[in-house]
């Protein structure tokens, strides 16, 4: 019986965020007919991706899982010692034909990964199975941040830890845990971070310290969104926007230009269709009857959230700036490539909702 | 059953578990939601007001401030290309209500072509519209008074003083320098926009585009205070630019005009090289177009004519032409014979023709009555094509080419420009890749007199006489001595170290003594241009065909179309005990490289090592020595002198 797979409801969301994505690049990128039409194109390529891995069956994907990860390790090793150069930081691979980033494959393989190492036995975990499970997730964390990639880092703790608690992740693991973190958090703080990530925090407390330098883009950022308010001042009339206060308006900052030209209520709209898209995942987890499927698609729906709450709590100045772009709107390949293949698999896992054999 | 039962329980417990932890999931969705909410809430509702005025009143901006472009001089510190100001009218579109009557109240007051309102209409289309716009450059003082009395009634526009690229020398810089033009859509996708930020300019050709990241320097950023119409009100920060390197070159600025000068309106080239630095004196290429037309982009009609010109001014001939190098490798070819065991003794008789066995085909010498008897230097002297035919079908084209490129013929020399074409030395190989035909012995013969598939440029001809001049120590020519930042800074640019040629110094006396022998010997073929020089010179004279004659007809100039001629070429040194100066010259469609080649090679030296300018010191000698040359009988010998 061969059918041809698709979830509808979330497609129908997908395709409504890609052509909003679409009206805003249009006036964040200086009406650039060359941006608009690479991000269609881009849009289109992780379409078919979507749809093609919808396709697979989740007890394939289940058999990839540890090979994929194992792939993206090698690559993500290589990268440290052969990789490419951008912008201060060593992400990616030079394939010869194309320039691929490891680390977003790993942001599918990893929580794939850990579902993998904790279903095979019952849940809720045994200790072994959590120690392994936070070794799975720790290693390739370990190797991006030194790329460093902040960002990609904690999605990839984030959906990894995902799992883990989807897993059934004991309430008092989870209170301990919280507590070494407070504890943690201002060594890591002092110890890990470059000088460079250090600042954006200290720029997140008090950006108007320093209002003409490292506060500036923070700044500069909520003047947009708040100067928007209610009604926002119309489709490519954000003054912000428009000359250019904002920066990286049309990849992090997006968000900046969308709510100062569409204001409280444009933000709305927004919010709901990605809480909708959300919401659908998790209806899609809550019922379908494999243990791995409802896994991977618990934790696939919850990132996707993630994505939108740390993107736009760091342009509204309430998270620091890691570089985390917003979820199928900001202008960018890879990472729309990998959202929408996570959406493939939901699609998949919603499609096989009965239970499957292995 | 047993185990089943368990299975089961177990699945029920896990279902149970992860929809406890998915429902504690919607919850945490919830409550983000509620977060992000309240924040954009805090900032759209609750400060809207504070941030309104914010955003209306005290707009700090980063403006950037655009670098000044590194300056251009000769060897001696002429200025080749310098940046000075003009008055500019700008305007900024977001601030005119009614466009078409602005422009016809300012053309009222300054004059305005057609060509200047399309070109700022296409600007205003491309670009956001909070962008001022260049509507005029280089307003003269008095439109400037004239607007700035009238100021007042165009909102919108603004005189700016900006600085523009000038090249004081016109054209005669051009195939060297090329030239800076106003940054275009494709530019913008290939460079580092932010780099160019406020920069209007990149360099297109020449030196401006291939020292570009030098020449440009760094931008600087401005804070400034700015009202609610994005004017400035003052300026709060300055992070200063940094000025582009000054570039110093090799060229002697006035020994190229007179080199051109000399060229006497022909198309042509004329490279001349310093041997033991490998600075380039003079970088010739004849006829020659205006770069300045070019800086505020030229209009259609002016670039159509340049490039619709049957002379074609736009062709770098310095750079790009390719020549076969006809007769001036002679020297070389002798030299690859001597070394590859070739008895300097070997004396030929030149009865007018050349016959491969089993061939019918006659190779014949530019002189159809033949040299008689030739030795080594005699053969050089007189150029006797019969002695090479014999020489390089002893040696075979596999030595012959492999010892020519030694030299550099057929590759790119390196000169400090983009674009260097490597020309083509042939080889057994080349010709199976390229015409999928096995290489035949008459095409040794013809490549032994520099004709056949050969082709070089001038500036490898340059390199090549450079080389000899050298005793065979090459060196990479270049244009840039040094760059120079802030007057202190000196850089210069690093040049890649090339294999010294390995011959036999009494090997390279030999062909020195017979080169220069063809200027100085009463009966060599350049002893015109030798007359009265008060140094000694070593050359070698060339006429390369640019059609070939059919067997058995006479080369008749008469006949041909001046696009037929033969190109006349020239390569020499001087002075040959401490060579000083190494010129390459090429007339295309001179006719005789001994006629009309050599004179300007000479001239040139006069002008380098003496100061004497031929054309400034007696104009009847030059026209009775021009007419002369004419009337030289061997100039219409045909190829191979």
């Amino acid at each position: 019986m061969m059918r041809f797979k698709i979830d509808f409801p979330l497609f129908i969301g997908l395709a409504i965020l890609c052509i909003v994505s679409l009206l805003i690049l249009w006036s964040a990128g200086g009406e650039s007919s060359r941006l608009l039409f690479s991000q269609s194109v881009r849009m289109g390529v992780a379409v078919i991706v979507m749809l093609a891995i919808a396709q697979v069956r989740p007890a394939t994907l289940f058999r990839a899982a540890p090979i994929l990860f194992g792939l993206g390790m090698i690559m993500l090793i290589l990268v440290l010692v052969v990789g490419y150069t951008g912008k201060g930081a060593q992400r990616w691979l030079n394939l010869g034909f194309m320039r691929f980033q490891p680390s977003e494959l790993m942001k599918i393989a990893v929580p794939m990964m850990v579902a993998w190492v904790l279903t095979r036995k019952s849940l809720p975990p045994s200790t072994f199975n959590l120690v392994l499970a936070a070794a799975v997730l720790a290693a390739p964390a370990a190797l991006i941040l030194q790329q460093p990639d902040l960002g990609t880092t904690i999605l990839i703790v984030m959906s990894g830890g995902l799992i883990i608690f989807l897993a059934g992740l004991a309430w008092k693991f989870i209170a301990i845990l919280a507590a070494s973190m407070t504890i943690a958090i201002p060594l890591a703080y002092s110890f890990l971070l470059h000088p460079y990530q250090q600042q954006r925090i200290q720029t997140l407390f008090d950006p108007w310290a320093d209002p003409l330098g490292a506060g500036y883009h923070i700044i500069q950022s909520m003047i947009a969104i708040g100067s928007g308010g209610a009604q926002g001042k119309g489709w490519m009339d954000g003054s912000q926007s428009q000359l250019e206060f904002i920066p990286e308006r049309h990849t992090d900052f997006i968000f900046s230009v969308f709510a100062e030209e569409h204001g409280f209520i444009g933000f709305l709209f927004l919010l709901l269709l990605y809480l909708l898209i959300t919401g659908r995942g998790l209806y899609i987890a809550y019922y379908t009857k494999d243990t791995f499927s409802r896994l991977v698609a618990g934790s696939f729906s919850m990132t996707f959230f993630f994505y939108v709450f740390v993107n736009i709590g760091m342009v509204s100045g309430m998270l620091p700036v890691v570089g985390v772009p917003l979820p199928l709107i900001s202008y960018g390949g890879t990472s729309m490539v990998t959202l929408m293949a996570s959406f493939g698999i939901l699609m998949s896992i919603h499609h096989h909702r009965s239970l499957m054999s292995r | 059953m047993a185990n089943e039962n368990i299975e089961l329980k177990d699945y029920l417990r896990e279902t149970n578990l992860i929809h406890a932890r998915l429902i504690a999931l919607v919850v945490l969705l919830g409550v983000l939601g509620v977060v992000l909410m309240g924040r954009i809430w805090y900032l759209q509702i609750v400060s809207h007001q504070r941030f309104e005025v914010l955003s209306k009143d005290n707009r700090v901006r980063l403006v950037p401030v655009a670098p000044v472009r590194g300056q251009i001089f000769d060897r001696k510190g002429k200025v080749l290309a310098e940046n000075i100001p003009v008055f500019t009218l700008e305007i900024v579109p977001e601030n005119v209500k009614n466009m078409g009557q602005l422009l016809d109240d300012i053309a009222k007051l300054i004059e305005l072509t057609p060509n200047e309102i399309s070109k700022f209409r296409g600007l205003v289309r491309a670009r956001p519209d909070f962008q001022a716009q260049v509507l005029k450059v280089n307003l003269s003082e008095e439109e400037v008074a004239r607007f700035l009395v009238n100021k007042h009634r165009f909102p919108g526009a603004e005189v700016q003083p900006r600085l523009q690229r000038n090249y004081p020398y016109g054209g005669e810089m051009a195939h060297v320098l090329g030239y800076v033009a106003r940054i275009n859509q494709q530019d913008l996708e290939r460079v580092d926009t932010q780099a160019y930020k406020g920069t209007q300019y990149i360099g297109r050709l020449g030196i401006e585009a291939k020292y570009e990241d030098q020449l440009l320097g760094q931008v600087g950023f401005e804070q400034v205070e700015t009202n609610a119409h994005g004017q400035r009100v003052r300026r709060l920060d300055l992070n200063p630019p940094v000025s582009g390197h000054d570039i110093h070159l090799n060229i002697d600025v006035d020994l190229q005009v007179k080199a051109r000068e000399y060229l006497e309106g022909r198309r042509g080239s004329v490279i001349a090289i310093e041997p033991k630095t490998g600075g380039v004196l003079a970088f010739v290429s004849n006829p020659v177009y205006d770069t300045n037309e070019f800086v505020n982009g030229i209009g259609h009609r002016s670039y159509n004519a340049l490039r619709d010109d049957v002379d074609r001014p736009l062709l770098n001939r310095a750079l790009n032409g390719r020549y076969a190098p006809g007769s001036t490798i002679k020297g070389l070819v002798s030299l690859a014979g001597l070394e590859n065991g070739w008895n300097r003794n070997t004396s030929i008789t030149c009865p007018g023709y050349y016959k491969l066995g089993g061939s019918s085909h006659r190779y014949r010498c530019w002189k159809r009555s033949g040299h008689g008897p030739m030795s080594m230097i005699e053969s050089i002297m007189h150029s006797c094509d019969i002695y090479y035919y014999q020489l390089a079908n002893w040696m075979g084209i596999d030595k012959l080419q492999a010892y020519l490129r030694k030299f550099g013929l057929g590759q790119q020399t390196g000169i400090d420009l983009i674009g260097e074409p490597s020309a083509l030395m042939p080889s057994r190989d080349w010709k199976r890749r390229v015409h999928g035909q096995p290489w035949y012995p008459g095409e040794t013969l013809i490549t032994g007199i520099g004709q056949g598939f050969t082709l070089t440029t001038p500036i490898q001809l340059g390199a090549m006489i450079a080389t000899i001049a050298n005793r065979g120590k090459r060196i990479e020519p270049r244009l840039v001595n040094h760059l120079k930042q802030s007057g202190e800074t000196n850089l210069i640019p690093p040049r890649n170290e090339l294999p010294i040629v390995d011959a036999q110094s009494e090997n390279f006396d030999q062909i020195i003594e017979a080169m220069r022998a063809v200027v100085e010997h009463p009966r060599g073929t350049a002893r015109r241009s030798g007359l009265n020089a008060e140094y000694s010179i070593a050359g070698k004279t060339g006429t390369a065909q640019v059609v070939s004659i059919p067997q058995g007809e006479e080369y008749d100039e008469s006949k041909l179309t001046e696009f037929q001629k033969d190109h006349a070429l020239f390569v020499s040194f001087a002075p040959v005990e401490d060579p000083k100066i190494a010129v390459a010259v090429i007339v295309e469609n001179g006719g005789s490289g001994s006629g009309v080649a050599a004179p300007v090679a000479r001239k040139v030296m006069d002008f380098y090592l003496l100061g004497k300018d031929a054309n400034a010191i007696d104009s009847e000698t030059l026209l009775s020595s021009s007419s002369g040359s004419q009337l030289d009988l061997e100039a219409t010998g045909g190829a191979g002198q």
